[in-house]
């Protein structure tokens, strides 16, 4: 038989997280949570131990997240998650590196890191929360900034041309591309899953609420009602044209397209290729699926 | 002409078991967002009349509504606090 509620003191999750900091910093409705929750069980499903998962961010709200998920994990500075991750990748073949960081953090100051691992193809995952704003300073406009949008920067509105996510990794070189928000979880687990078998650069947007920062300023009520226009307001299409995928708020009834939108493969970068015996460096730049190696 | 039978119910109902679901809630984490309440597919949960610590109403399972979680997990997948969560009860129990 069921009863009405149980409490409870600890959750089947925490032992992926640092349970000791929890309830972490994030303000109520901060769609960060759900997100983490997603990366951290995908981490287990992976089938790669948790000992090999490694997480890397740079600064911000999103840049919290290394610090209550219980693994490798490092907070670095700002704009800097990228070449952190990419030594640690280039160094340690054998460890799944993901880069988990803010618009901000990965597309303004970081943004050369960016395109130039996404060029490169390097062997790393980015997962960017995307919630349209310098969350952590106080609602700045960011490159994702909607047109039109209110923030502090921009009190009578964004005037500048938003990055299109998707199309700028496409473009760029990443061989996995999905965008999806954190109302759509299981379909971001499974593409984080997907992320995290291939080899290469994998890029993932989670369109994620900020209450605080972005709803507030933009006559978003609060977190609910964010939630309520990524459910109402998406359409799941992973064969829409990269550069159909603008998102602008200020158009009613303008869907946001989601979905997994690039799955291909390309040789993948490893610059020590040259110091190795011939036949192990055909082995390392192969670009069949993932290796078997050390697992 | 007979009646037209509705495409939407799956031919095999009538011999599914749904699963069943008991809620847990951690009050003192909750941060009263409502995505749990709001998106639970069965409407299992109400905010409670009491509010943790930080002044939160924490969700619990609504009047009536003790049978009605299907566990289906998406509570516990929302929660940005991880503060809910729920365990499938043994289907032995469920048909008692
Ligand atoms: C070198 C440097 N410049 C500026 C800052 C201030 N700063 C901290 S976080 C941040 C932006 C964060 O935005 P985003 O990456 O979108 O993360 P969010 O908080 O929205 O998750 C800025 C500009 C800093 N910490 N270091
Ligand atoms: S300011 Fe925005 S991004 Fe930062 S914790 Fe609050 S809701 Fe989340
Ligand atoms: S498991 Fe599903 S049905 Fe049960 S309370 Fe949570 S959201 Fe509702
Ligand atoms: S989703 Fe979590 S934080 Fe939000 S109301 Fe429910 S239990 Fe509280
Ligand atoms: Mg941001």
């Amino acid at each position: 038989m069921t009863m009405s509620t149980l409490i409870a003191e600890r959750h089947p999750s925490d032992p992926l997280f640092r349970a000791d900091r929890l309830p972490h910093i994030w303000c109520p409705g901060c769609g960060i949570g759900p997100a983490m929750h997603a990366y951290a069980q995908a981490m287990v499903e992976s089938g790669i131990p948790l000992a090999r998962h490694v997480c890397v961010s740079g600064i911000g709200c999103t840049g919290r997240v290394p610090g209550y998920l219980n693994m490798d994990s490092y907070h670095t500075t700002h704009g800097r998650a990228i070449p952190f991750a990419m030594a640690i990748a280039l160094v340690k073949p054998e460890l799944e590196v993901t880069v988990y960081s803010g618009d901000g953090d990965l597309f303004a100051i970081g943004g050369n890191h960016f395109i130039h691992a996404a060029r490169r193809n390097v062997d790393i995952n980015v997962i960017c929360i995307n919630n349209f704003n310098y969350g952590m300073t106080g609602g700045q406009v960011g490159p994702t900034t909607p047109m039109g949008a209110r923030a502090t920067t921009a009190p009578f509105g964004n005037y500048e041309q938003p990055f299109n996510l998707p199309h700028l990794a496409a473009a760029t070189g990443a061989v996995f591309v999905a965008r999806w928000t954190s109302l759509h979880l299981r379909q971001l687990k499974q593409a984080m899953l997907r992320a995290m078998k291939k080899r290469g650069f994998t890029f993932i947007e989670v369109l994620a609420p900020c209450p605080v920062g972005f709803g507030r300023p933009n006559d978003i009520g609060d977190a609910m009602e964010e939630m309520t226009l990524y459910r109402e307001g998406c359409v799941v299409d992973p064969a829409a044209p990269l550069d159909s995928l603008d998102i602008d708020l200020r158009v009613k009834d303008r869907p946001i397209v989601l979905g997994n939108f690039v799955d291909v493969e390309r040789p993948v970068f490893d610059p020590l290729a040259m110091m190795r015996p011939t036949s192990e460096a055909e082995n390392n730049t192969a670009v069949a699926g993932k290796t078997q190696e050390g697992q | 002409m007979p009646a037209v039978r509705s495409a939407r119910v799956p031919l095999d109902t009538a011999r599914v078991i749904l699963p069943r679901g008991q809620v847990h809630v951690i009050p003192h984490r909750c941060k009263e967002c409502r995505f749990c309440v709001d998106f639970c597919p069965k409407d299992v949960l109400a905010l409670s009349t009491e509010t943790n610590a930080k002044g939160y109403r924490y969700p619990v399972v609504a009047p009536g509504k003790d049978e009605a979680c299907v566990h289906c997990e998406f509570c516990t997948l929302v929660c940005p606090e991880y503060a809910i969560f729920t365990v499938e009860v043994p289907r032995v129990e469920v048909m008692a």
